[in-house]
């Protein structure tokens, strides 16, 4: 019983979401915006030149992925707080010396927005 | 895998903690060659002298195609030529290495005169100033010749670099290639050891990293990816702009000092060069 009255609670809320992201321009725009931040975050992951994160770790569709590190999987239940997550990928060394991991931001390997949305499309997997 | 990881990790920092208490390079060998026994346990030891081959079947397999008509033959023929040709003054490459040509096990070796590490391509070039020649480019060109005539005369010696007890600046010599190997470097922020140790036989996108182990044993090499042979020094050359490292000078300290320490380690591997690689 409770538990259809939860869904019927998420089913209105969605229904809310929904009908006030496409009454209201700001909040589209909002949304279109983090979207593309996803989109671009993706393309830079998977650029050779850029993040390059496929040498090393199986993420989203990549084609053939290293397995030097762990799958990028369950991002947002392994990392709650997304902060975390950018300051791995700045410098994963800071956390485990011994990380092989190329510290991204501290090394100027990609720029600070470039990382912003690298994460943003990591905390999707 | 997590083991493995696990287990990598831990043995990466044993060989670094001995560095700091200044292990003697025996030490240092017996935990390298261990370290990769207990990581490939299926691998014969004498089988990391077929580099990355000795973990890769699929690779295997193509390579042993290659090797069935060798692409660094012409190189061997061009270099015997270079070493039979006698100098402007008459002498040959024979009156410098009596023992010649089959000479590529004594190198690299510690020289107590000039305090030096000397390399093979060094030991080639002093020859030819000391008979008024002009020397060789160390990365490219001629000089690959020579040392793959030489290498294959070689076939067969076995890897024995001796670190001598009677001159401090050896071992010093030694621990600052060490030392190379372990420091990470670029704007990728990798070592040597980070690869070719900690990370041999995973996967980078789908190269199979090489283990360190054996990775002296054949050079020069015939990369496909040169379209040509290249010596040792050419390699690291490659792989320190590879982490976007600026790149050290062939023959210079740095890289003589590094493939001291690196050929030490593969003692007891037989020489196989030259070698055929991706």
């Amino acid at each position: 019983m409770t538990i259809s009255k939860r869904r019927l609670v998420t089913a209105t809320g969605l229904l809310i979401t929904t009908l006030s992201t496409s009454l209201l321009a700001p909040s589209i725009a909002f949304s279109a915006e983090e979207g593309s931040a996803v989109a671009e975050g993706k393309s830079l992951a998977f650029s050779r030149k850029k993040g390059n994160c496929l040498a090393c770790h199986m993420m989203g569709d990549g084609q053939s992925p290293g397995n030097i590190a762990p799958p990028l999987i369950a991002m947002k239940a392994r990392y709650p707080d997304k902060a975390k997550l950018r300051a791995q990928i700045w410098d994963a060394t800071a956390m485990n010396p011994d990380s092989p991991m190329p510290p991204f931001g501290k090394h100027q390997v990609i720029s600070e927005s470039e990382l912003d949305k690298i994460v943003e499309y990591v905390w999707t997997l | 895998m997590k083991k493995i990881l696990l287990m990598s990790v831990s043995m990466l920092t044993a060989l670094v903690i001995s560095g700091a208490v200044m292990a003697s390079p025996e030490e240092d060998r017996a935990i390298f060659q261990k370290y990769f026994k207990e990581r490939f346990p299926a691998v014969p030891t004498e089988e990391f002298a077929n580099g990355v081959y000795s973990i890769d079947p699929v690779g295997r397999e193509n390579w042993e195609a290659i090797e069935e008509f060798p692409p660094y033959e012409t190189f061997i023929d061009a270099g015997q030529e270079m070493w039979e040709k006698p100098f402007a003054n008459g002498k040959t490459y024979k009156d410098c290495f009596p023992d010649g040509p089959a000479i590529a096990g004594k190198y690299p070796h510690w020289d107590k005169k000039k305090g030096s590490v000397i390399t093979l391509p060094m030991a080639l070039n002093a020859c030819l100033k000391a008979n008024g020649e002009k020397p060789l480019k160390y990365k490219k060109g001629p000089i690959n010749n020579i040392l793959s005539y030489i290498a294959y005369e070689s076939r067969g010696q076995v890897t024995n670099v001796v670190i001598p007890k009677d001159d401090p600046r050896a071992m010093e010599a030694y621990e600052m290639g060490k030392k190379f190997y372990f420091t990470k470097r670029g704007q990728l922020n990798f070592s040597c050891a980070n690869c070719h140790l900690q990370n041999a036989g995973m996967r980078l996108r789908t190269e199979i990293l090489s283990p360190a182990l054996g990775h002296t044993t054949h050079f020069p090499v015939y990369r496909s990816k040169w379209g040509t042979v290249g010596s040792l020094h050419r390699r690291f050359t490659g792989c320190n702009k590879q982490v976007r490292a600026k790149p050290f000078k062939a023959h210079g300290e740095e890289y003589r000092n590094l493939e001291y320490f690196l050929t030490y380690q593969s003692n007891g591997l037989e020489l196989n060069g030259p070698g055929a690689r991706k």
